[in-house]
């Protein structure tokens, strides 16, 4: 009866990464089968990527090239930024960081209706890429902040900063000597998440995309509705190989900003 | 206001000792740095008042457009097709909450107080959803629970539960149970070890050790997470649309009153109160559990 009670925990454990596991190995397979329905036995092709490769691989450039816009909109917007909030950390700080986290506490759907709203009825902006980079910095951005303004935070900015300036470094070239160089594992860290999240993000950009920009969830979505099993699986294949990397970049790079702090 | 942690941190010496020129302080400079960190802040600022604040309080305004005027918010509550599926999101969203706050707790704990060989890869498994688009977390759901699921494959008899609000129940658990995870490790990782071995020294049976210690160690995380996880239920949007259930869930009937009915001002409406719904209730469990945080030193 005790050891009973005690295997509980590794049993619920056990289960809980069966539970993950057992459908992304199904999806995996899936994508790779000749026939999912006769099962294994029909054989192993690389078919059905080829043909998700076909139809969707301008989905998979846009996902990419979005995430590098949105890396760089948010390196610009977020790093001074973080900077200026670390450096004057009182009300009106506290209340900017809450209002762009905003968007990591309201639904995308949300978030994208009140852009549809205000910017909809342009429609060259509407039906422009950028659209849909707009809402990826909305909910990237946070991310961005947080993770530098971490690494700053721990950072006596002060005194290194009138150490420079006492040497005669203007503003604009102590931020770029000594700030960036010091708060590098949090940019690492930020940058990494940002381009994991903005590849995945399906909520908002389900919402403001046209037919003619696909992002690669967007393209998964439509898989489901309308191709054979095969295909989506495949499709959904080619969408791990990209971000289960990027998402264990993005954990070591935290856990490495994280012991810096130290 | 948290401590930014000036005075906490060890200064670096070696430019703090050498002696400031009086100009620093004074005049000039400190004018032209305090230029530069409103110029770091300006792009920020305008971006976010551009694409988030004005939006956002132009959906409001929307809300109130319809013939109805404010009087929509009380039309929610009062057509029931509106009312109940705020009823089924809150529900579906709350269990799935406890379900993930258990499981997650219970091998959280397991995995931070066992070291054995696979223990990294175990680890890895459950943390993987954390980058799945809610798409995606349908979709697995469907090779698991739908008509040619594996488990309709492999049990006798008919078991298709993936369009049914046992789907929506599981994908919703899906990306749950790695949030919750992360956060309780983060926090068992901090708990005292003595205080265990205090309690089994003296003779406490495990589920003792369990109620006494570990779970009022844990409960600021506990509400952290549990919150976390309830918001990003309410929300969920892509499961929900990928898995396209039986049951009607709020951000499936924001998604339909704005695309097919073409409903603005009641899409606006229930826009509103979903993110007021999730954003209040955010804050008051980071204020709940920062407290906590405090109180315990």
């Amino acid at each position: 009866m005790k050891s009973l009670t005690r295997s509980i925990p590794m049993v619920v454990t056990l289960l809980a990464c069966a539970f993950l596991f057992i459908p992304i190995m199904q999806s995996v397979l899936a994508g790779l089968t000749v026939n999912y329905f006769r099962g294994l036995s029909s054989g192993l092709t690389l078919k059905w990527v080829g043909q998700v490769w076909q139809l969707y691989s301008s989905s998979i450039f846009l996902s990419i090239w979005l995430a590098l816009a949105c890396l760089v909109v948010t390196l610009i917007l977020g790093v001074p930024a973080a900077y200026a909030l670390a450096r004057n950390p009182g009300r009106a700080s506290r209340i900017l960081e809450e209002l762009i986290s905003l968007p990591l506490a309201i639904p995308g759907l949300a978030i994208a209706l009140a852009l549809l709203q205000l910017y909809g009825s342009y429609h060259g902006f509407r039906t422009h890429w950028s659209f849909i980079l707009i809402g990826h910095v909305l909910y990237t951005l946070p991310f961005m902040v947080r993770s530098t303004l971490s690494v700053l935070a721990t950072i006596d900015l002060t005194t290194l900063e009138e150490g420079a300036a006492s040497l005669g470094a203007g503003p604009l070239r102590r931020f770029f000597d000594i700030v960036v160089p010091n708060a590098l594992p949090g940019i690492l860290a930020g940058a990494l998440t940002v381009v994991t999240l903005s590849i995945g993000e399906f909520n908002l950009t389900w919402m403001l995309h046209t037919p003619y920009l696909k992002t690669l969830p967007v393209g998964l979505a439509d898989s489901y509705a309308s191709m054979r099993l095969e295909v989506a699986s495949a499709y959904t294949l080619v969408f791990f190989v990209i971000i289960v990397p990027l998402l264990m970049a993005m954990q070591w790079a935290s856990a490495r900003a994280q012991r810096n702090m130290q | 206001m948290p401590d930014f942690g000036w005075g906490a941190v060890p200064s670096r010496p070696s430019l703090s000792d050498r002696p400031l020129p009086d100009t620093l302080v004074s005049g000039d400079v400190a004018v032209k740095q305090r230029q530069f960190l409103s110029l770091c802040l300006l792009p920020l600022v305008i971006f976010t008042l551009a694409f988030l604040a004005i939006p956002i309080a132009r959906l409001f305004l929307a809300s109130g457009e319809s013939a109805d005027g404010w009087a929509i918010y009380l039309r929610i509550l009062q057509t029931p097709r509106y009312l109940s599926a705020l009823m089924q999101t809150v529900v579906v969203s709350l269990a799935v909450t406890a379900a993930a706050l258990v499981i997650s707790t219970t091998a959280g704990l397991y995995l931070v107080r066992n070291q054995f060989p696979g223990r990294n890869v175990l680890l890895s498994t459950l943390t993987l959803p954390l980058a799945f688009p809610g798409v995606v977390v349908g979709f697995l759901i469907i090779l698991l629970g739908g008509r040619q699921g594996l488990v309709n494959q492999i049990l006798p008899g008919y078991w298709v539960f993936a369009y049914s609000v046992t789907g929506l129940f599981l994908g919703y658990l899906y990306f749950s149970i790695p949030r919750v995870l992360l956060t309780v490790m983060a926090a068992a990782e901090k708990i005292d070890p003595t205080l265990e071995e205090a309690a089994k020294t003296l003779g406490a049976p495990s589920w003792r050790i369990v109620t006494d210690i570990l779970l009022p160690a844990l409960s600021p995380a506990l509400i952290a997470a549990g919150a976390i996880a309830f918001a990003t239920a309410m929300g969920a949007f892509g499961t929900a649309f990928t898995l396209a259930t039986d049951i009607d869930v709020l951000p499936m009937v924001i998604y339909t009153e704005f695309t097919l009915s073409a409903n603005i001002a009641m899409a606006s409406a229930l826009s509103v109160v979903l993110g007021l719904v999730t954003w209040v209730l955010l804050l008051i469990a980071r204020s709940l559990s920062g407290e906590t945080i405090a109180a315990g030193g």
